[in-house]
């Protein structure tokens, strides 16, 4: 099953501050991603993260159409979520986002290779992008939850976890191995800092 | 604890195990099974009859065995559910009844030798892990003499010795004579820090445990001479500095510098401690106690592979629990659904168990409180058209999510609730007829095309797991680890994504050397879908030796999210490699496989 290559990629490639921009020459990355087939705008941002950063995304997402974008920042471990939230907001589809990993796996790695880790950048853009050109739409189903709680373990997490969750009005089944509630910490006579007894 | 055996909305089940549990976040279904107690722990009233006719005696556990107690017993006198248990195994037999004793004396007739296990089945929405650690056994550690020598004890020994509850009465005696010790020695790291003992983690618990049981002491008596030897003392806490600095006030000293061994002077009935003093420049000396105490760390509980195994749950190199995210999600497990709270995450006090269990409540009702999610969208799909049955895919699912009938030539379906996403079954599917969405074949081979476009000559083709080796790569980056510039990465949720042909076509395409990593065999995010990636590997290496193709262009290495070292020194390594390969080895290559027909990029 082929589907349609996204023909319109929006590229952002972001300086995170210093983090990127001090290793990485991010405004030729930025130049050579325009070239790249398939991508019609090319953008630097100095935080794509933060809420400005977002914003202008969300704004060229919109004036050009964009049918797939590219964040060019940090790890997808950590800004995938925000990126495809911001995708949604502007109408796209979240997975049809993709990040290309330049700081923790490029300027922060590569700090004293300039040229080096600029050229790897731009191979990393192009591998996003060309990734992105065939990413489709994915939708999440949306499924009902049982409003109970399973706690595994009646130590002193276990027992505090209980309580709150049920506290809270929610039905909670403590499971404990042993005979009584109270793990190690019944054990224990004082207990630190305030030296109060641990029962 | 009472409050919890006593909530309208808990449901206690003690002295029972979770036998096995299936579903997904938010419909959780799970199986426990309730050992028979033998006695009706809501007639109970823990009056004690029964204890006294009991004939049998065994060690008590719970006083990590320095007194006794009967089979027929209450764990300690303020446990919850307050009520006595037979332990089965040390009555001295039920089924026919040997004895009877206990049923004879107890006037409520609480005792039911015909109790049998209860299994219940339950629904729940989220899943708290809570499991706890386990207090490190310092026998195998010779040179401390633990069990060797009686007048060394654990911290955990010693916990029981001083409580008022304990066997003692809170007598700290020594047991080679019950006399009470004048010079007490604890001896700090006794199973941590130390890659020797396979527990380089530190403990986080126990220096300042030892702290407090140094004031125990000197309240106690304060002639006693109290001596610590530590490597650091790490009070880090909010009111741990003020406390070691009390310690430190009633006169206890801290001496920097572990013992090299403890050996017993028999004539003088103490023990002698061969320390290094660093501080004095003094040289080894001997130093005689009367009594010294191992500060003993935790570990991560044998058991916990059960609950590994049923919740599809990763480890990180220390054993314990891998969280979603070291320090933005340390509460979640990647497993969705899944919450950690205490020592089955990592080394914990009170308080920081505390905060966590609060915390892992706070996201189950997050969860819990919408009523619905969203599931997963980076699932599996069978295109029915291309099937034809053969069953490879079900073989290859670590969650048994694929329902496939060879013999009635009934295709594969994938259920999609219980797909977790790895992509094993596409990367076993001959047929083409299985996508592994968001990670399809085009998506790779187009970001192959990309990275082995221009000057592939100097680059190294990496496949990393989402999961370990992505996350290990991460962590060499927020660690600035430096290494050369060549590797391009490709990302795929599982190792086992990646299909033997992606490789060829790679090699095809001029790549000098391709890396594969993923998880660490048995810390799998996809339970054991690694375990294709290693056998797969396997069989290609074969088959590029048989094309006349160095098998060392091929590498794979095992990366966990915390390695940042090992992603480090396998990049250095791996470029070694890359350098290795000329321009005539690679067009070989590529002649090699010209004539290979590939399942993919045809």
């Amino acid at each position: 099953m082929t589907q349609p290559k996204g023909e319109r990629v929006g590229v952002f490639v972001c300086e995170c501050g210093k983090n990127i921009a001090a290793t990485v020459d991010c405004e030729e990355v930025r130049t050579y991603a325009e070239g790249v087939p398939g991508v019609v705008c090319s953008v630097r941002n100095k935080y794509t993260c933060s809420e400005p950063g977002q914003k202008e995304v969300q704004r060229w997402i919109k004036e050009k159409a964009l049918d797939r974008v590219v964040i060019a920042a940090c790890s997808p471990r950590l800004h995938e979520p925000t990126f495809r939230k911001c995708a949604r907001t502007a109408g796209l589809n979240p997975y049809l986002m993709e990040m290309a990993n330049i700081r923790e796996h490029c300027s922060w790695v590569h700090q004293r290779e300039r040229p080096a880790a600029t050229r790897k950048a731009k191979d990393l853009v192009r591998s996003a992008v060309a990734r992105a050109r065939n990413l489709v739409p994915q939708q999440e189903t949306e499924v009902p939850v049982t409003p109970a709680a399973l706690v595994i373990g009646g130590g002193i997490a276990g027992i505090q976890t209980s309580l709150d969750l049920a506290n809270a009005g929610t039905k909670v089944f403590l499971v404990e191995r042993e005979a009584s509630l109270g793990g190690i910490m019944s054990q224990i006579d004082k207990t630190y800092p305030t030296m109060d007894c641990s029962i | 604890m009472m409050d919890a055996g006593r909530h309208p909305n808990i449901e206690l089940l003690t002295y029972s195990d979770v036998e096995q549990i299936s579903g997904y976040v938010g419909n959780f279904k799970a199986r426990v099974r309730k050992r028979a107690r033998f006695v009706n722990e809501k007639e109970c009233t823990a009056c004690g009859d029964c204890v006294e006719v009991c004939p049998v005696v065994v060690r008590d556990g719970f006083e990590v065995g320095l007194a006794s107690r009967k089979a027929i017993s209450i764990p300690f006198p303020q446990a919850v559910p307050a009520a006595y248990l037979i332990r089965k195994d040390e009555c001295l037999g039920q089924n026919p009844i040997a004895c009877g004793k206990c049923a004879a004396a107890c006037e409520k007739k609480c005792i039911d030798f015909d109790m049998r296990d209860q299994i219940r089945e339950i629904e729940v929405g989220a899943v708290v892990v809570a499991t706890g650690a386990e207090v490190t056994d310092p026998t195998s550690l010779e040179e401390y003499g633990y069990r060797k020598y009686p007048n060394v004890i654990t911290s955990l020994e010693f916990e029981r010795l001083v409580s008022a509850g304990g066997p003692t009465g809170g007598a700290l005696v020594r047991f080679s004579d019950l006399a009470l010790p004048k010079r007490v020695a604890f001896i700090q790291c006794v199973g941590s820090r130390s890659p020797r003992t396979g527990h380089p983690y530190c403990s986080n618990i126990c220096c300042m445990n030892t702290v407090k049981d140094s004031l125990l002491i000197k309240e106690h008596d304060p002639d006693t001479e109290v001596d610590v030897f530590y490597m650091d003392i790490r009070a880090f806490g909010k009111g741990f500095e003020d406390l070691y600095q009390r310690s430190r006030g009633m006169g206890v000293r801290y001496l920097r510098g572990l013992p090299g061994g403890v050996r017993e002077d028999v004539e003088a009935g103490n023990l002698l401690l061969r320390w290094e003093n660093q501080e004095d420049g003094g040289g080894v000396e001997e130093r005689p106690y009367d009594l010294v105490v191992l500060a003993v760390g935790l570990e991560p509980r044998k058991e916990n592979e059960k609950i590994r195994a049923m919740l599809s749950l990763s480890k990180t190199s220390d054993g314990f629990f891998l969280e979603s995210h070291n320090k933005l999600d340390p509460v979640s497990a990647p497993t969705r659904g899944v919450l950690f709270a205490g020592c089955a995450e990592s080394p914990k006090d009170i308080r920081d168990s505390v905060t966590q269990a609060g915390a892992a409540a706070a996201r189950a009702l997050a969860l819990l409180g919408s009523g619905k999610i969203s599931i997963e969208a980076i699932t599996a799909r069978v295109d029915p058209d291309r099937c034809n049955a053969c069953g490879l895919c079900a073989a290859a699912c670590p969650y048994h999510a694929i329902t496939v009938d060879r013999e009635k030539g009934i295709k594969a379906k994938v259920i999609e609730a219980a797909c977790a996403g790895c992509g094993s079954c596409a990367a076993t599917c001959n047929h083409n007829a299985i996508t592994a969405r968001h990670f399809t074949d085009e998506q790779i081979l187009a970001q192959i095309d990309a990275i082995l476009g221009e000057d592939p000559l100097q680059n190294i083709l990496t496949f990393a797991c989402n999961w370990c080796s992505y996350a290990g790569g991460d962590f060499a980056g927020v660690s600035r680890m430096q290494y050369p510039p060549n590797a391009r990465l490709i990302r795929t949720m599982c190792s086992a994504r990646v299909r033997p042909d992606h490789i060829l076509y790679a090699f095809r395409k001029g790549a000098p050397v391709v890396l594969l990593s993923g998880c660490h065999i048995g810390d799998c995010h996809y339970i054991s879908a690694n375990h294709a990636t290693l056998d797969r590997v396997e069989r290609l290496w074969k088959r590029l030796e048989r094309k006349g193709i160095r098998k060392e262009r091929l590498v794979l290495e095992w990366i966990s999210a915390a390695e940042g070292k090992k992603f480090q020194e396998v990049m250095c390594r791996v470029e070694e490699i890359r350098r290795s390969v000329t321009p005539e080895e690679v067009d070989a290559t590529k002649g090699a496989l010209a004539g290979e027909k590939l399942k993919v990029g045809a």
